[in-house]
C-alpha cells in the first residue's frame, strides 16, 4: 500500500461520505451496498482477466445464475406443484444429462467417420425429442398450479444466506461446462462465446417458468435481516432511537442497510483475503506466467488448459456469489432486468480502470465506478435541468432531461478509453 | 395432404422471413469481417455503429417527411440513407483518429483493441440513446406489401395466403446490389486489391508501397456504409430500438465466425446459415405439418422445437459446433 493508493481509497470514501452528507445517508448506504457487490464481481473478473488473461464477457450469465440459486434454495416450496410434476421434471433433467453423457461417450469411443456422425445425430435429435416428451407434460402441469401466484416448483425454503454459496457452486458448475467447450478458443472467440452463453442462461431463466416463474418474476424472497416495520415496533430499537435522537422510520431503513453492508463486507473481505493469498502463492505466479507467455509455460510442463479451467471456475464462482447477494438485497428475481451493458461490460470497466491483475485495484474500481454509475443517473438529469432552465417547457426540454440519464453510458466509455490510453495498467497497477 | 398449401405456408413463415433476415445479418457480418481482416480485431461496437447509422437515417427521414417528401411506394428512409452513411462514415473515421489509430501505431495486441472497442461501444450506445431515446421507433412508410396475404388468396383461390412485404423485397434486392458492388470493388479496383493484399499479408503489402492509412480509411467508410444499410433494412423490416441493435452483435458475430472471420464470402454464407437455423428452430411447424401430412396425422401441439427467446441459443450452438470442429469457419478465414 503506497501513499498514492491510500489517497485513492480515501478519495472514494470521501465520495460516499459526501453523498451521505449532501444527499442522504440512506442513499449513500444503498449505493455502498451495491458497490460492495460490484467489487465482489470485479474480484471474480479480475481473477479471470487479471491473473490469467481469460476474456470472459459472460459475467451477466453468472450473476443471473447466482440470482437463480437464491430462488432455488430460499423461495418457499410449492407442495402442490411438486405433486403435480416435480419428480417427472427432475427425471427429465436426469434423462437430458444422461443423453448428453451418452453422446459424449459415443463420440469418444467411436472412430471418426460417417457412422459416428450418424450415431451422434440420432442420439442427440432422438434424445431431444424424448427429453421434451418426458418434460413437457410435467411442465404444463406445474405451470397450471395457481399461475398467478405460483406456477413453479418453488425453492427449498432454506435461510437465504445458504443461497450465497449455492450461487457460487451453480456458477462454478456452469463455468466448468462452458470452460470444457470454450476455453480452447482464442481470446476474442472466447469473448463472443461467453457473450452468447450469458444470453442463453438468461433465455432459459426467462422461459422455464416451472423453475423461476420466468418473466413473471419471483417476488418476496426471504431476507437475512429484519424488516423495517418490525424494527420500528421493536422496543430495543425505539429505546435506541430515543437515546441517540434519530427518527425511528429513517433510522430503521438505515439500520437495515447497515446490516446488509455488514454481511456483504464479510463476503468481500473473505474473497479479498483469499484472492491476495492466491495471487501471492506459487499458483498465482504460475497463472501470471501462463498469461504472459503460454508457450513458455507449456514448455515448462504447466498444463495450460487445466489451469485456465481452474481459474475460470474460481472467478465465475465469485461472480455467482455476488449475483446471489444482489438478488438477496433486491428481494426478488427479475430475469428481464439483466442487461449485458450493466452486468458484463460495467464490471469490465471496473476491473480495467481499477487495475487488472491487482486485487486492490479491482476493489477500488468496483467502488469508484459503481458510485459514478449510480450517481450519474441523478446528476445527469439535474445538470441538464440547469442547462435547459432557460428553455420553454416542452418536448425538447423533457427529451433532453430524460436523455441525460443515458449520459452515464457515454461517460463510462470515455473513462474506459482515457484510462486505457493514459494509464493502461489502471489506477493501481499490478506489481 | 396438401403439399401446395404446405409449401406456401413454408414460404410465408420460413423462407421469405429467413431470407431477408439472412441478408440483413450478412451485411452486418460483412462489416465485422472486413474490420477483422484489415484492422485485425473483433469490433464489439459494430451493433452500435449500426444503431448510429440507423438513428441518423431515421432523423433525416423524419425531416424529409415533415417537408412532405416521399418516395412513391418505397420508404422515405431510402432517400435519407446516403445521409446516414455519410454521418456514420464521419463518426467511425472520427473514432479511428481519436481512438484506434493510437493502438494501431503501437501494434497493440488484438485483445486490447477489443477492449478499446468496448469503450467505443459504450460511447456510441450512449450517444444513440441520448439523441433518440431508448424507445422503439417505427419509420416505415410507403406501400407495406408487394403481395399481401389477401391479394394472394384472391389471385390463386388458395386458403393459405402468402405475404411478401416491401421491406423484405427491398432487403433482398439491396443486399444483392451491395454485395455485387462490394465484390466488384474488392476484386477489380486498385484500392480494393490493395485492401485484400493488406489483409493477406500486411508486411508484404507495406513493402509494395500500399499506404496503410488509406486502406484503413477506405475500410472504415465501407464498414460504415454496410453497417448503416444493414441497420436501416433491419429497422424498416422490424423496428428500431437501440438495445435490439446491441443484441444483434451476437448473431452477426456468429455469422462472421461460422463463415470464417476475414472472409467476405463466408460472412454472407454465415449470415444465411444463422438466419435460417434461427427461424426453423423457433418456428411452430404445426400448420405446415398439418398440410403436408395425410389427414389426421398432423400433430396436436405447436411442433415448435424451441421457444422464440432461444434464438440466441441457436446462433451460439452453431458457433460452438463450428469453432470446435472447423475453427477457421466454413470458408477458410484467417486467425491472428
Amino acid at each position: 500500500m503506497t501513499l498514492k493508493n491510500i489517497l485513492y481509497f480515501a478519495f472514494v470514501a470521501a465520495l460516499f461520505i459526501g453523498t451521505g452528507i449532501l444527499q442522504s445517508w440512506n442513499l449513500a448506504l444503498s449505493v455502498l451496498n451495491y458497490a460492495i457487490i460490484s467489487a465482489v464481481m470485479a474480484q471474480g473478473v479480475n481473477m479471470q482477466w487479471g491473473y490469467a488473461g481469460l476474456f470472459n464477457t459472460g459475467v451477466m450469465g453468472f450473476v443471473a445464475l447466482g440470482g437463480l440459486a437464491v430462488v432455488l434454495t430460499s423461495a418457499a416450496p410449492v407442495p402442490d406443484a411438486w405433486a403435480a410434476g416435480g419428480p417427472r421434471i427432475l427425471g427429465a433433467l436426469v434423462l437430458g444429462a444422461l443423453i448428453i453423457g451418452l453422446a459424449i461417450f459415443l463420440y469418444k469411443r467411436m472412430h471418426k467417420g460417417r457412422a459416428r456422425n450418424l450415431t451422434m445425430l440420432v442420439v442427440l435429435v432422438g434424445g431431444f425429442f424424448l427429453y421434451r416428451a418426458v418434460l413437457d407434460p410435467a411442465v404444463v402441469a406445474v405451470e397450471a398450479v395457481r399461475p398467478a401466484s405460483a406456477g413453479f416448483l418453488g425453492g427449498l425454503g432454506l435461510p437465504i444466506l445458504f443461497s450465497w454459496p449455492v450461487g457460487g457452486v451453480l456458477a462454478a458448475v456452469a463455468a466448468w461446462a462452458i470452460g470444457k467447450t470454450a476455453l480452447g478458443l482464442r481470446s476474442d472467440y472466447l469473448a463472443i462465446a461467453t457473450l452468447g452463453i450469458a444470453e442463453i442462461v438468461l433465455a432459459v431463466m426467462k422461459n422455464e417458468d416451472w423453475m423461476d416463474r420466468g418473466v413473471k418474476n419471483v417476488i418476496s424472497l426471504p431476507r437475512p435481516v429484519p424488516y423495517e416495520v418490525n424494527l420500528q415496533q421493536a422496543p430495543w430499537f425505539l429505546d435506541m432511537a430515543a437515546k441517540y435522537h434519530f427518527d425511528p422510520v429513517v433510522g430503521s431503513s438505515v439500520m437495515v442497510k447497515l446490516m446488509y453492508a455488514g454481511l456483504f463486507s464479510v463476503v468481500l473481505i473473505i474473497v479479498l483475503i483469499l484472492a491476495e493469498l492466491m495471487l501471492k502463492s506459487p499458483w498465482g505466479r504460475m497463472m501470471r506466467a501462463i498469461r504472459d507467455n503460454e508457450t513458455a509455460a507449456e514448455a515448462m510442463g504447466k498444463d495450460v488448459t487445466r489451469r485456465h479451467l481452474q481459474v475460470f471456475i474460481l472467478g465465475s464462482a465469485v461472480i455467482g456469489i455476488a449475483g446471489a447477494m444482489m438478488t438477496t438485497i433486491d428481494g426478488q428475481l427479475t430475469p428481464t432486468s439483466y442487461q449485458p451493458l450493466r452486468y458484463t461490460f460495467l464490471v469490465w470497466v471496473m476491473v480495467i480502470v481499477g487495475g487488472s491483475g491487482n486485487n486492490w485495484g479491482s476493489l477500488l474500481g468496483g467502488f469508484l465506478i459503481w458510485w459514478l454509475w449510480s450517481q450519474m443517473e441523478s446528476i445527469g438529469p439535474a445538470t441538464m435541468g440547469l442547462i435547459t432552465a432557460g428553455l420553454p417547457d416542452g418536448g425538447l426540454k423533457s427529451h433532453l432531461i430524460d436523455a441525460a440519464a443515458q449520459m452515464r453510458l457515454l461517460m463510462m466509455g470515455v473513462v474506459l478509453l482515457l484510462v486505457l490510453r493514459f494509464s493502461p495498467r489502471g489506477l493501481i497497477p499490478e506489481r | 395432404m396438401d403439399l401446395l398449401n404446405a409449401f406456401i405456408t413454408l414460404m410465408n413463415y420460413v423462407i421469405i422471413p429467413g431470407a431477408s433476415y439472412g441478408a440483413q445479418l450478412s451485411l452486418g457480418a460483412l462489416g465485422v469481417t472486413l474490420i477483422y481482416g484489415i484492422l485485425r480485431f473483433s469490433n464489439f461496437a459494430h451493433g452500435d455503429t449500426m444503431a448510429f447509422g440507423t438513428m441518423v437515417t431515421i432523423l433525416v427521414t423524419w425531416w424529409f417527411q415533415s417537408m412532405g417528401m416521399h418516395l412513391w411506394v418505397l420508404p422515405t428512409a431510402l432517400l435519407a440513407l446516403p445521409f446516414g452513411i455519410i454521418a456514420t462514415s464521419l463518426f467511425v473515421l472520427g473514432t479511428d483518429r481519436a481512438v484506434y489509430r493510437f493502438y494501431r501505431a503501437r501494434k497493440a495486441a488484438p485483445v486490447i483493441l477489443v477492449i478499446v472497442s468496448m469503450g467505443v461501444m459504450f460511447i456510441t450506445n450512449g450517444i444513440v440513446r441520448i439523441i433518440i431515446g431508448t424507445e422503439e421507433q417505427n419509420f416505415l412508410d410507403g406501400t407495406r406489401f408487394i403481395i399481401s396475404a389477401r391479394t394472394f388468396k384472391e389471385m390463386t383461390g388458395l386458403p393459405e395466403g402468402l405475404a411478401f412485404k416491401t421491406t423484405q423485397g427491398l432487403t433482398i434486392v439491396t443486399a444483392v446490389i451491395v454485395v455485387a458492388v462490394l465484390f466488384w470493388f474488392l476484386n477489380k479496383t486498385r484500392t480494393g486489391k490493395s485492401m485484400r493484399a493488406f489483409s493477406d499479408n500486411e508486411d508484404l503489402a507495406l513493402l509494395s508501397g500500399i499506404n496503410p492509412e488509406k486502406v484503413v480509411t477506405v475500410t472504415w467508410i465501407i464498414v460504415a456504409g454496410l453497417a448503416t444499410i444493414a441497420g436501416v433494412l433491419y429497422g424498416l423490416d422490424k423496428s428500431f430500438k437501440p438495445f435490439t441493435y446491441f443484441q444483434l452483435l451476437l448473431p452477426i458475430f456468429a455469422a462472421a465466425i461460422v463463415g470464417g472471420l476475414g472472409n467476405p464470402l463466408g460472412a454472407i454464407a454465415g449470415g444465411f446459415v444463422i438466419a435460417f437455423s434461427e427461424v426453423t428452430v423457433t418456428y411452430a411447424w404445426k400448420k405446415v405439418l398439418v398440410y403436408a401430412l395425410p389427414n389426421g396425422w398432423g400433430p396436436d401441439g405447436l411442433s415448435q422445437l424451441l421457444s422464440t427467446d432461444y434464438k440466441f441459443a441457436v446462433s451460439f450452438a452453431i458457433l460452438v459446433i463450428v469453432l470446435l470442429f472447423k475453427p477457421t469457419g466454413l470458408f477458410k478465414g484467417q486467425s491472428v
